[in-house]
């Protein structure tokens, strides 16, 4: 349309960087393979390099960007490929790390014996809440996966066998080919190959059949229906596979810290997850992870600021949201 | 030419206290375009949720070509070849004509018949190939039916249950929509159709009944029902 009236093109080019502006700028410039893939590879080789000059502070960011990276693109095939509301998606991640701390700690597991429990757990804690409540339409699952949430938060607390309030401490370092697994540097590359993994799996699940059953669902569920599709079925998928992500993420998180409690899995951090998926751009790869990211860098970088960093924080939410209410880096221009 | 092929008997449906069918008995043969008429809230809309199980029954069974499926699931349901195109056409308008169209052979697993399908829809819908990287909000009403309609036709149904094609069209995109209807049904597909607009309904109907608050209260071939004085002053304004 534009071209057709070259006085509106100048006009585009002089907009200020707005972040809408940039990302279209992002879309055009990414719309071409070779750049894309040149930068894709450029992020890889710099997240690879970075461990050799940063400090241990840097690293330990990092790290729990990688993790948050992880839980946020479990959460995303909930919220974002299914439309599903969840805001209890911190009980899966408590599932695995206790899961993996418990088998450890007491029964004396080797740490990668107890992954394949993790996602055992997390895909009956995921059908245990999803069978019954998915016919739910979406406020009221909202609701159940909030109670769902906090219960198994204070189950955590109140039981013997998960170490009541103070929890589960000298869970053990994980071997990897004979190698003990214990310094920050190690744990920053057993993350980012964890990132790797799960962006590709969020890759091939996007583009698959149950992709897009998802994505019917997800613009309208009663056509979607009356067009075949089990919506109930493929909706109990999306949170199972949300659950396993999230289960497999709270072991590595468990060897990591060596220390959980139900402190870790407050209903702010499900809040704070969701909150990075919504920012970031639902149902993009991209965006959940630099929503995953700003969620975890924006505090640090801000710490001088002390207190009031949680305040910026949430006054540029609000600006992100006002100006971007699809997300940052959302799945279509609009 | 007259097998039953759906067969409804003192069908009852409840939304939590309201009585909308009152004990509907109905038969489709196949081959057929049968139209249910009425006014707004008779019931007609849910009339055919009941049948395509979008909406449970409260009472009675609906039969589809020798087989009780009163109780099964929509996907099920689908899977038998009896499809419902919701009122207000329903389609996905974030996604392009040709995603939507995906979505109608999404119980199909096959590539080539799939993409023989929507040569079909396209040749049916010249329009709808010319518009297939568009996304569907950007069709104008009639292109929509016709997607809804298309999108029905990848299941190559049996029995297609349309729910007020002609809902807020122009007439002339009405008439367009009629001499689809017509050419589906000559293509085999049986055809059961709900309309306010019941001047259009009964050209093309073979037979008609009028439901009223919940009850059948007058059947007859389409020629008939046309001639029939009160259904001319009820519904054909006259």
């Amino acid at each position: 349309m534009s071209a057709e009236n070259p006085k509106v093109m100048e006009k585009e080019i002089q907009k200020p960087l707005s972040p809408g502006r940039f990302t279209d700028m992002l879309y055009e410039l990414l719309g071409n393979k070779r750049i894309r893939y040149s930068v894709y590879a450029a992020l890889v080789i710099t997240a690879l390099v970075i461990p050799s000059f940063a400090d241990n502070y840097v690293l330990e960011v990092f790290t729990n960007a990688y993790f948050y990276i992880i839980l946020c693109l479990g959460l995303n095939i909930v919220v974002g490929y299914a439309g599903l509301l969840d805001l209890g998606y911190a009980a899966f991640f408590a599932v695995g790390a206790y899961t993996t701390g418990i088998l450890t700690s007491q029964f004396g597991f080797n740490f990668w014996l107890t992954i394949p429990f993790s996602i055992l757990f997390s895909v009956i804690a995921g059908v245990i809440i999803g069978g019954p409540t998915l016919r739910l339409r979406s406020d009221y699952l909202a609701i159940v996966t909030l109670g769902f949430g906090e219960i198994t938060r204070i189950a955590a607390r109140n039981l013997e066998i998960t170490g009541g309030a103070s929890g589960l401490i000298g869970i053990d370092r994980p071997m990897l080919f004979g190698m003990r697994l214990y310094q920050i540097h190690h744990f920053y590359f057993l993350f980012f190959v964890l990132v790797i993994l799960a962006i590709f799996i969020s890759h091939r699940l996007y583009n698959s059949r149950l992709g897009r059953a998802w994505e019917y669902i997800r613009e309208d569920e009663d056509a979607a229906e009356a067009m075949g599709i089990d919506r109930v079925r493929y909706k109990l998928y999306a949170y199972v596979m949300g659950a396993v992500f999230g289960g497999v993420a709270g072991s590595f998180f468990a060897v990591k810290m060596t220390a959980i409690s139900p402190q870790t899995f407050l209903f702010t951090q499900s809040a704070m997850i969701l909150l990075a998926v919504v920012l970031g751009g639902m149902g993009k790869i991209q965006g959940v992870i630099v929503g995953a990211l700003l969620l975890v860098f924006f505090p640090e970088i801000f710490r001088g600021i002390g207190d009031m960093r949680m305040l910026v924080f949430g006054i540029v939410l609000l600006i992100i949201m006002v100006f971007r209410p699809q997300g940052i880096w959302p799945t279509r221009r609009s | 030419m007259s097998d039953v092929i759906l067969r409804l008997q003192n069908l009852e449906t409840h939304y939590g206290k309201i009585h909308a069918l009152r004990g509907i008995n109905l038969i489709v043969n196949e081959g057929q375009i049968v139209t249910i008429l009425g006014s707004n809230g008779a019931g007609k809309s849910t009339a055919l949720k009941t049948i395509s199980g979008l909406v449970q029954a409260s009472a009675g069974t609906v039969e589809f070509m020798g087989q009780d499926i009163t109780k099964e699931l929509p996907h099920n349901i689908v899977e038998t070849g009896l499809i419902h195109v919701p009122e207000g056409r329903r389609i996905f308008r974030d996604l392009t004509v040709q995603e939507n169209l995906d979505l109608g052979a999404y119980t199909l697993n096959d590539d080539v018949e799939r993409r023989k399908r929507m040569h079909h829809v396209f040749d049916m819908f010249p329009i709808l190939k010319e518009r297939r990287k568009q996304d569907g909000g950007t069709l104008s009403g009639g292109e929509q039916q016709m997607l809804a309609i298309g999108r029905a036709m990848m299941v190559e149904p049996k029995l297609l249950l349309l729910d007020e094609p002609s809902m807020g069209l122009a007439p002339i995109i009405v008439q367009e929509i009629m001499k689809i209807i017509r050419t589906l049904n000559k293509e085999g597909t049986t055809i059961l159709l709900v309309e306010q607009n019941a001047k259009m309904a009964l050209k093309l109907a073979d037979y008609g009944y009028v439901l009223e608050t919940g009850e059948l209260v007058m059947e007859g071939y389409g020629t008939e029902l046309k001639e029939d004085e009160s259904i001319v002053k009820a519904y054909l304004g006259a």
